[in-house]
């Protein structure tokens, strides 16, 4: 398996790893190198931990000549985004405000990949503090589409998708507030998985909208995103928003990858009007395959998806502003115009206005905004109402369907610098996305087929109720084989040499 | 929903701490206007007697035994510090007079 051991799948690695036929070391070195030959072009990383991976390879490798296998992923290498905090490793969320800045701890996601012998490669650019759905908001410059260099990879996680795209790394993390596991995943032909909010511990996640944000796995098949899903999950006493339950048996759901019998609904307000023609045909063939696999396919309407995208650029920049208070130039990151003679308030306002870019200001203003005296019943108020109405909608959709399905985005991958100045029409890549996260259920997107039109890559959305993230499994696994059956490969193998 | 003013901008950005430059607060007057009157959709929901949700949980207060545990030292916790005096963070004067 040598040749091509940046191709396999992450489980195939870790047995592989496991039964001594590769050492953790060679593969670890494998994707070291593919990042050292290929970044340049694709810029998935804004840190690269050569001697950190290697020695944690090597520590792997030790514990397997032992009979040690602390898990199916131990020695497979990951790309971790760079909004998770690693201890000593450079962590900028995409900012100059956190230019330089090396945490003292390590977010409890780091720590359970470690704990599995997971190998951390680097840190992955983003969108600056994961707003954006290009990647073009990071302060480091933009990542690159792998099937097409000229356009975006999606955001704010475009660095762990081009990273899994371009065979950089057989896993990554990233993070999802509005969409920005699953829309980056759509845009470049992979798999990725929003779980249940508070599935996944958020200790160590900067933060960006708290009622929102959740880690989860970025990957080129169903069954790594799973393995991926099992190690990072689970209750964690450091997030009092973790949920204290077991996480659902995701690696037997992947395993069974069955819909015989399922109830998946369309829903009839995430399609038509702003949606690329190439997109909803894919989709549509994707809905027949499932079909065929012996589910059942009803349309249901949830009337409020209108107005998820209103609520959530009040709610998010609303969060938003608040936590982006804490950047101050006060206790770490950067400090302008400290002269000695200008006051506290006038230091923070030079570090801040220095420090943050373009999106981020647009968002704190915003929040601070609908926050605002006078305004907060109108506009944070009722976005918070509608959030209501949006929990009501799925609630009584699934208690029609067992899932819900959509294209992940309206449109393919765009072109770097097409709308980057349009704030308006860069929100509504995130408008299929954003009611599984003003609910707080789990999704996933994976590819479905390249767009006729333009031969770029189409995600399938599929949602569920909260905790039922093994429901996603089922349902990917099942489209995933099928779509594999009919090609004779994954989607993935189809990107362009690089 | 009125446009939101120039004057409006920079009080925002006042309360927000953030030194705009003159040129950045007609671009974001003009910008935060299209973006609201987008957002302000959601107001035409009639929702008088929808209860808010501020969380996708329904949220109890959550516990633990208060005990010491290990933490960052003083060392640790100063390490990325702009400035520090005394094993403190320094910071610019906070006060108007001396």
């Amino acid at each position: 398996m040598e040749a091509d051991l940046i191709r396999q799948p992450a489980a195939v690695l870790g047995d592989a790893i496991a039964a001594r036929e590769v050492s953790a070391r060679e593969v670890t070195k494998a994707h070291l190198d593919r990042i050292a030959q290929v970044d340049d072009r694709v810029h998935a990383f804004l840190y690269v931990d050569t001697d950190g991976a290697l020695a944690a390879a090597d520590a792997v490798d030790a514990e397997i000549a032992e009979g040690i296998r602390r898990s199916p992923l131990a020695g497979v290498p990951l790309a971790l985004k760079d909004v998770l905090a690693m201890k000593g490793v450079p962590t900028t969320c995409g900012s100059r405000i956190l230019e330089g800045w090396r945490p003292p701890y390590d977010a409890t996601v780091v720590e359970r990949l470690r704990a599995a012998g997971v190998i951390i490669l680097g840190k992955t650019n983003m969108d600056e503090f994961a707003m954006g759905s290009s990647t073009e908001h990071s302060a480091y410059g933009p990542t690159h589409n792998p099937w097409d260099l000229e356009r975006i990879p999606g955001g704010s996680g475009g660095g762990s998708a081009a990273a899994i795209a371009s065979f950089e790394a057989p896993l990554a993390i990233g993070t999802d507030t509005g969409g920005s596991i699953r829309q980056p995943a759509a845009v470049t032909g992979t798999v990725g998985v929003k779980p249940t909010y508070g599935g996944v511990s958020r200790f160590g996640l900067v933060a960006l909208a708290s009622s929102l944000d959740q880690a989860g796995p970025c990957t080129r098949t169903v069954m790594d995103a799973a393995l991926l899903q099992s190690v990072i999950g689970g209750y964690d006493p450091r997030d009092s928003t973790s949920i204290n339950a077991p996480v659902p048996d995701v690696v037997a759901a992947a395993e069974r990858a069955d819909v015989r019998g399922m109830r998946i609904g369309l829903v009839k307000e995430l399609s038509g009007e702003g949606y690329q023609a190439g997109v909803e045909q894919r989709f549509r063939e994707a809905v027949a395959i499932l079909e065929d696999l012996g589910a059942e396919v009803v349309e249901v309407s949830c009337p409020h998806f209108d107005y998820a995208l209103g609520a959530y650029y009040l709610i998010l920049p609303s969060e938003c502003s608040s936590n982006l208070a804490r950047f101050d130039g006060m206790r770490y990151g950067l400090r302008v115009g400290d002269d000695a003679d200008r006051s506290v308030e006038e230091v923070m306002s030079l570090t801040r206005e220095a420090g943050f870019g373009a999106e981020v200001k647009r968002r704190i203003m915003l929040g601070t905004y609908a926050l605002s005296s006078g305004y907060y019943a109108a506009y944070y108020g009722q976005a918070q109402k509608v959030r209501t109405l949006i929990q009501r909608d799925f609630a009584q959709a699934f208690a029609d369907v067992d899932v819900l399905v959509s294209p992940t985005t309206p449109t393919t991958a765009f072109r770097i610098g097409e709308k980057v100045d349009d704030p308006l029409a860069m929100y509504l890549n995130d408008i299929a996305t954003i009611p599984v996260n003003l609910a707080g259920n789990c999704a996933m997107s994976l590819p479905v087929g390249l767009a006729p039109e333009d031969g770029l890559p189409v995600g399938l959305q599929v949602m569920v109720p909260p905790q039922a993230d093994d429901r996603l499994y089922l349902v990917g696994g099942a489209l995933e084989a099928a779509l594999r059956d009919r090609w004779g490969h994954l989607l993935i193998e189809e990107v362009p040499a690089l | 929903m009125s446009a939101i003013t120039r004057a409006e901008v920079a009080h925002l950005a006042r309360l927000a701490r953030l030194a705009l430059a003159e040129d950045e607060l007609d671009h974001y007057a003009q910008q935060l206007d299209v973006i609201l009157q987008s957002v302000a959709r959601v107001c035409e929901v009639a929702a008088d007697d929808i209860p808010p949700t501020s969380h996708p949980m329904p949220l109890v207060n959550v516990f633990r035994p208060d005990e010491v545990a290990p933490s960052l030292t003083q060392e640790q916790a100063l390490a990325a510090a702009p400035a520090v005096e005394d094993g403190r963070f320094r910071v610019p004067r906070i006060l108007d007079e001396e």
